[in-house]
């Protein structure tokens, strides 16, 4: 979903032609209602299941881990965080993980919306909620869409940084992870994207 | 305990995905429409209009007339008080009462503004009140108030027998040569669309010379022309839309209208959402009907892209002469200067919001500027009654005073050589003085020529939806048909280069990043393997 979002977005923004500018189009609207929705069973789910507490920012092991990404990784090192039910995340993982639920996705979410129905007001005569400009809210939202971007493909190559190559990549997808430790299956939820 | 947690996770996966994925696809299906149908159910509902009346049983109208005024007192006759509304009607004043912000209420229309292609009627009436809905207008002294000088059967006419003649000042051609009156006033009935064309076609001086959407072919043509007039569609008339309400017709021609009042608009019909996706509705919130559905103009035959008036005058052997282009079209003559012609031409694009200022005899020319605006529709992005609409603009160069900076409306036209006419004397001087003389406004002496343009709105030859302009043509970084019109963001068009360049940036960069990091993992691992392998 976020790739067709990317895809006809930036056909949208007229960066290339695939699907057809009016397909592009009614793509990304639909992909957006479908992605809202999306978003709100996950915020439900995280309120619901108590997940919420992993994405609760820690400097500890932050430095360690950021080590592990730039040195250790290379002389084969452990990870210096361990996966536990309680704490699935490391200290990276939960400050960028934040950053994009608290930040990037509800910006992306309002401007997205409001690119959507600005038109509106206008044609009401709400004087006080009218957008005089789409080139703002246009910025914002093509500015989200290349931090959206980074992150997607940042956070596909740590995939393959786990205990194996396909490790993480298969909990990402099943939601289901084996941890080293208790060599027991424990569910553990991800973003399905 | 596994077929379980396989059932969690499909389960889950359904939730996930496919659900939301369902519930809009649902949402957002809509009925297929069937053009074909709709298009058959036009067609078979279309009504022609009874008349409840047989004129060809009406007394009054068996007589032998020997004067037009006297076949005008008979229609006044029965509809007594049409007359009343035909002398307020702008068909036969030639002016309109309109307030224009800056100038207050103005009296203006045909009868005293500008325009660049044979740049006015002042003095030249005798022949341009051919097209005039009255009888006698040769000069200043015609009576507007007298219903006897009001031309019914040119609007009226169903047989398409009635001409008004050449240089007439509105008088048809009468007597032996003239047509059977009594046939012509046994089958009066609502204009046809040839009434409105004898005028409305020709205007500026031939076939589509001025509009470019309005020509003799639309008589003809078929939908791919025009789908509301083709012969083989609805075959519709001109006052199937052009209402009239006691003989005050619907629709404006900014050339020489200024408010925003009594407009024909395509939403009386289609309404305010005739589309099924939502998305092109809302364009309609900026965005005129006529700018999409009509990709281009002239469909048929040429229409008047350019008029140089300083290059004309010239004589070969002394006589004045024309040239031709491989098409027929008149490239030259020295009575009008050069012309340049333009079919299947693509709009150009302005804002609009109903209201036009003019410019005025009177009005000072700026000659900083690259052109002169004869005519200047108002509108921008941010006036919410604006929208975009598409336009023919009209270029050329006309004569103005260099001394008293003013438009000079010249005389062009007389009855006989050696009254100081252009068009038979080949003499700008006396024309100029002959023609200000006629306005009563000063000329200098000294004349140049300056370059305007005049913003034609294009209204007609609506395509066929299968012909219509699509999304890429203006949403495109370059060359789109909106680009002339920067003053707003359009997604596909405009774009911040620091902003689309650091994007860029920040995803090469983080390719590159994962690149390298990747490649450095593959390597050390080797090394750590061959390490251990020793």
């Amino acid at each position: 979903m976020i790739f067709l979002l990317a895809l006809t977005g930036f056909e949208i923004h007229s960066s290339f032609s695939l699907f057809g500018y009016e397909t592009a189009v009614d793509l990304h609207n639909k992909a957006a209602w479908a992605f809202i929705i999306l978003i709100i069973f996950a915020i439900f789910w995280h309120f619901t299941t108590g997940e919420w507490k992993q994405y609760i920012p820690t400097t500890e092991n932050l430095r360690a881990q950021a080590e592990f990404y730039l040195f250790g990784i290379f002389r084969n090192a452990p990870h210096p965080t361990k996966k536990t039910l309680i704490s699935k995340l490391n200290p990276l993982q939960r400050l960028v993980y934040l950053g994009l639920k608290v930040l990037i996705i509800p910006v992306m979410v309002v401007s997205g919306l409001l690119y959507m129905f600005y038109r509106y007001p206008q044609d009401g005569g709400i004087e006080i909620i009218n957008v005089d400009n789409l080139e703002i809210i246009a910025l914002i939202h093509t500015f989200g869409a290349f931090i959206l971007l980074a992150f997607v493909i940042v956070h596909l190559y740590l995939i393959t940084t786990g205990h194996t190559i396909t490790s993480n990549l298969k909990a990402m997808i099943t939601g289901w992870e084996e941890l080293e430790e208790d060599d027991e299956e424990i569910s553990k939820k991800e973003d399905n994207e | 305990m596994s077929s379980m947690k396989n059932f969690t996770k499909a389960l889950t996966f359904f939730l996930a995905i496919i659900a939301p994925l369902l519930i809009v696809t649902i949402a957002l299906r809509q009925p297929d429409n069937d053009r074909a149908m709709l298009e058959a159910l036009k067609t078979k509902y279309l009504t022609e209009h009874q008349s409840g009346v047989d004129h060809g049983k009406m007394e009054i109208l068996q007589q032998d007339f020997s004067n037009p005024h006297e076949i005008t007192a008979a229609c006044l006759s029965c509809h007594t008080e049409r007359g009343h509304e035909l002398l307020q009607s702008a068909h036969f004043t030639w002016e309109r009462e309109a307030y224009i912000p800056g100038r207050g209420v103005t009296y203006l229309g045909k009868k005293n503004l500008l325009n660049n292609f044979c740049t006015g009627v002042q003095s030249n009436e005798g022949s341009c009140m051919k097209c005039h809905a009255g009888y006698g207008w040769s000069d200043k002294s015609f009576d507007f108030d007298n219903q006897f000088n009001i031309d019914c059967i040119v609007c009226h006419d169903n047989t398409g027998t009635y001409k008004k003649a050449g240089g007439g000042a509105g008088y048809p051609v009468m007597g032996e040569n003239g047509p059977d009156f009594k046939k012509i006033l046994a089958s009066v009935g609502l204009p046809k669309s040839e009434n409105c064309g004898s005028c409305h076609f020709t205007g500026g001086g031939g076939n589509n010379v001025k509009h470019g959407d309005l020509e003799m072919a639309l008589l003809t043509a078929g939908r791919n022309v025009d789908v509301h007039m083709g012969v083989d569609g609805s075959n519709m008339n001109c006052v199937d839309c052009h209402t009239a309400e006691n003989h005050v017709m619907k629709g404006r021609y900014y050339g020489v209208s200024s408010t925003n009042t009594q407009r024909m608009s395509c939403e009386e019909c289609h309404t305010a959402f005739p589309h099924q996706k939502s998305i092109l509705n809302e364009h309609s919130i900026k965005v005129a009907c006529q700018t999409c559905h009509i990709p281009v103009y002239a469909k048929v035959n040429p229409t008047k892209m350019y008029w140089d008036w300083s290059t004309a005058t010239r004589k070969k052997d002394g006589e004045g002469y024309e040239n031709l282009d491989s098409m027929g079209n008149i490239t030259y003559a020295s009575i009008k200067g050069d012309f340049e012609w333009g079919t299947h031409v693509q709009p150009e694009y302005s804002w609009f919001n109903g209201t036009a200022d003019h410019h005025l005899l009177t009005d000072k020319v700026d000659t900083t500027q690259p052109f002169l605006k004869i005519n200047t529709l108002m509108g921008e992005y941010r006036d919410h009654n604006s929208k975009i609409i598409p336009v023919k603009v009209h270029r050329g160069r006309q004569p103005y005073d260099t001394e008293n900076l003013t438009i000079i409306q010249a005389k062009l036209w007389d009855k006989e050589k050696g009254k100081g006419a252009l068009w038979l004397d080949l003499e700008w001087e006396r024309a100029i003085v002959e023609g200000m003389a006629y306005v009563g406004l000063p000329y200098s002496g000294k004349h140049d020529f300056v370059t305007t343009e005049m913003y034609l709105p294009i209204n007609h030859m609506v395509s066929p939806a299968s012909e219509v302009v699509s999304c890429k043509e203006c949403h495109t970084p370059e060359n789109g048909r909106l680009a002339a019109l920067t003053d707003f963001y359009m997604p596909g068009r405009d774009r911040n280069f620091m902003l689309d360049f650091s994007g860029k940036m920040l995803l090469i960069l983080s390719l590159i990043g994962v690149a390298v990091h990747a490649v450095i993992r593959i390597i050390s691992a080797r090394n750590i393997k061959s390490a251990q392998s020793h």
